[in-house]
């Protein structure tokens, strides 16, 4: 109610007034709960493109709930392999300087704080840190090679500039005319429901899903269900993408490249990975659509690497695999202008990658299989496409150390975000949105998952850290 | 609370802050305007109604927000088909202040049904840049029709036509196909659509629709489905209630029903790009009685 009255609603629009009250109001809570303070930048991945809304004169709304997030048409087109199916989608038809490119950043101001840090003074500093600053940048081309021939290469830079491939793939789609075989090969992101590249949050601490990155204490495996994977994905869908299936075969090498891992480590092998979803959607009349999907992934890591030169591993080349899985279901929920995304997933690492044990070793008491369970619900109020509330409540708790010896709770992750963003400008050629986010996150024993690497455990193991993040920027895409 | 210097600092200092780039961002924002001429329409599709704007109980203004998540670019806020994207595109959007629409099963001059505009938004309409919309709910695309409807004052004077009765499809037969030849050059069709169904009637390059927009007559050659559906009946349909706003005419006062399922047969003839049964007879026809066609628009040529 306050808000509303905050609002002077005609004519479908909103007052200057009222925008600006807005702001201010909301900021100032986020400023009063900024009670725990973080500190790195993030590396942003969230993904929209307006080159597609330049193609087709669509606005952004037109295929996003609030760019990144895609709306039941956006995830249709997506999965129709980038086309309308109007007859029109061939490059053929564009003007032949019309070039699919999109280019995406985030000046802001952020602070981030987190304690428990061990410097050159104390074992238990806070850490804190804020100033102006820059994202990381997309430039993302996408879109159709010919009829059914889709494509996307997205060159990625962190905030200093150094670039990598985030996705390069092609993808035949409607195969034998059926809209139910589509072949993407590449580099490319899982069939999440629930798309960690697509969502609303940009902070350090909250512009990740904890889940999708977790890895207990002592455990080697690299998998992560929100890194990008390299391999093939056959998928398919139906008219309206309500129900929708994909089963990709991918390399064990969480989505390095060159034949080494995903953090450019040499320790890989030659097996390979198992994904499986199914989605399935249920119109509820008023409500909007309810979607979810059940996920399987199976796979291996290799824990032996004899082969070498000069010292170094060679990649590809380890043997002893052990294998790991996730296993869980995400959610797509409407309660009309309230969105819902619950998230669940169970996971298991066996016991030599759960230890780091070579798979020709024996197994010294003690150790057992990494076992955990996590999960979030995060939610979405869109009071018009041009404005949009968020939250998200985050948690990772430990089942089973890999080290009987470990503390229970070490590793344990409680996660909340909040904020929201406004959208002053959106229209068919470009999009503007300014970010208002406040995020917190308590990890036991453990350096945060939205640290840069430079930050380090507490001084015992049990020891909680806390790690939070403001925010507020331009987030704009052209 | 007890604030403390310190944190009074914090808030005072963020506070500005952030102020002046809401502020900016206020004086930046792009509005849309939507102004129906009327806000009480509704659309019923199978019992589920729909509406432009709020019942004033459960449902907040769905179809107007519907449109400007999703229509405005194109067809703009006053619904008029100017939308910022318009003259980019061609054919040019639907102009929904006049009420005229190509795709009816009722008969010319008549508003269409709501069942209509729900199977135009459902379907999309192929060669142009409107999409399919089939991924949003049913309840969705009765509000957007809902919608459309409430920005011509013809919704509250005019009611929708009577639907046209389409008989059942008799046999396929050579001789059907034949005597749709037939009519097709008697009826002069071949002036807009060309002698083999390309497009490229003498007429072709003359035709403007009732905006004077240029407008091309529709190539059987190469489409894989036609603007107003993709069925026989389809098919049928459109040349019985004619595209309105185009120069597409309606032949229901000249032509037979029996007459225009010959014409129809004929028509997936001239579908080459695919492998109708009526091109399957029909080429078998031609091979076994070669020289016997005379070229159609012969007689009418200089």
């Amino acid at each position: 109610m306050i808000l509303r009255s905050l609002l002077d609603r005609k004519s479908n629009s909103y007052s200057l007034a009222g925008s600006f009250l807005i702001c201010v109001a909301l900021i100032v809570v986020v400023l009063l709960t900024d009670t725990q303070p973080a500190y790195t930048l993030p590396v942003y991945n969230v993904k929209a493109i307006p080159a597609f809304a330049r193609k087709y004169g669509l606005p952004c709304s037109a295929c996003h709930t609030a760019w990144p997030e895609l709306n039941y048409f956006g995830m249709a087109f997506r999965d129709r392999g980038y086309q309308l199916g109007n007859d029109r989608d061939s490059p053929i038809w564009q003007n032949p300087s019309y070039w699919p490119v999109t280019a995406r950043m985030t000046p802001m101001w952020h602070r981030e704080s987190t304690d428990q840090q061990i410097t050159d003074t104390a074992t238990n500093a806070k850490v804190t840190q804020a100033g102006f600053d820059l994202s990381g940048m997309d430039l993302w081309m996408a879109g159709t090679l010919y009829k059914n021939i889709s494509f996307s290469l997205l060159p990625s830079s962190d905030e200093t500039g150094a670039f990598h491939f985030e996705n390069a793939f092609v993808r035949f789609d409607n195969l034998a005319g059926s809209q139910w075989l589509n072949l993407k090969f590449g580099h490319f992101e899982l069939d999440n429901l629930i798309s960690e590249k697509r969502f609303l949050f940009l902070s350090a601490n909250g512009g990740l899903y904890q889940n999708f990155h977790f890895i207990p204490v002592g455990d080697v495996n690299n998998f992560g269900i929100g890194d990008n994977q390299t391999g093939i994905e056959l998928a398919g869908h139906d008219a309206n993408s309500y129900t929708r299936y994909s089963i990709s075969l991918l390399s064990s090498t969480d989505g390095g490249v060159g034949f080494q891992d995903s953090g450019g480590n040499n320790t890989t092998g030659r097996s390979y990975d198992w994904y499986f979803t199914f989605t399935k959607g249920f119109p509820t009349g008023n409500l909007g659509v309810q979607r979810i999907q059940p996920f399987f992934y199976y796979g291996n890591r290799p824990t032996i690497f004899n082969q070498t030169v000069g010292g170094d591993v060679i990649p590809a080349t380890g043997t002893g695999n052990k294998s790991f899985y996730r296993a869980g279901f995400q959610g797509d929920l409407f309660l009309g202008k309230f969105e819902v995304l619950p998230f669940f997933q169970h996971s298991n690492d066996n016991v030599y990658l759960a230890n780091g044990i070579p798979a020709n070793q024996a197994i010294t008491a003690g150790m057992q299989n990494a076992i955990w369970n996590g999960g979030f619900i995060e939610t979405h109020y869109y009071w018009s496409p041009q404005l949009v509330f968020l939250q998200r409540w985050e948690i990772v708790r430990m089942s089973q150390q890999g080290l009987t010896t470990t503390p229970g709770t070490q590793g344990n992750i409680d996660a909340y975000s909040f904020g929201y963003r406004w959208y002053p400008i959106m229209f068919s050629r470009a999009g503007l949105a300014w970010h208002n986010e406040y995020s917190i996150v308590k990890s036991i024993g453990i350096v945060p998952l939205s640290g840069n690497g430079s930050g380090s455990p507490p001084i015992t193991p049990t020891t909680p850290v806390w790690s939070s993040s403001l925010i507020f920027g331009f987030d704009f895409d052209f | 609370m007890k604030l403390t210097i310190k944190a009074a600092s914090y808030f005072f200092s963020g506070f500005l802050v952030l102020a002046f780039m809401g502020a900016i961002t206020c004086f930046a924002q792009i509005d849309h305007n939507i102004t129906p001429y009327t806000k009480t329409m509704t659309s019923n599709i199978h019992g589920i109604t729909g509406r432009a704007y709020g019942d004033g109980q459960m449902r907040p203004d769905v179809g107007v927000q519907l449109f400007r998540r999703y229509c405005v670019g194109c067809h703009g806020p006053q619904g008029n088909g100017e939308g910022e994207n318009a003259s980019w595109i061609d054919p040019k959007p639907r102009d929904f202040t006049v009420a005229t629409f190509e795709c009816r099963s009722t008969p010319t001059g008549t508003l269409p049904t709501d069942e209509d505009l729900f199977d135009s938004i459902t379907r999309g309409f192929v060669t142009t840049n409107m999409p399919s919309w089939k991924a949003l709910t049913v309840q969705d695309r009765a509000d957007l029709i809902a919608m459309v409807k409430s920005f011509s004052p013809r919704w509250e004077k005019d009611k929708p036509g009577t639907p046209i009765t389409i008989p059942p499809e008799p046999a396929l037969t050579i001789e059907s196909i034949l005597r749709g030849r037939q009519n097709f050059d008697k009826l002069q069709c071949w002036k807009c659509h060309g002698p083999e169904g390309h497009g490229d009637g003498p007429s072709a390059s003359t035709l403007t629709n009732d905006k004077g927009d240029p407008i091309r007559p529709y190539n059987f050659s190469t489409g894989t489905r036609f603007k107003c559906g993709a069925t026989n009946q389809d098919l049928y349909r459109i040349f019985m209630t004619g595209l309105d706003g185009t120069p597409m005419p309606s032949f229901a006062d000249v032509v037979k029903p029996d007459e225009a399922w010959d014409l129809v047969h004929f028509l997936r003839t001239l579908q080459v790009s695919l492998k109708t049964p009526e091109l399957a007879l029909f080429r078998k026809w031609v091979a076994a009685h070669p020289g016997q066609l005379k070229p159609i628009g012969q007689e009418q040529a200089p």
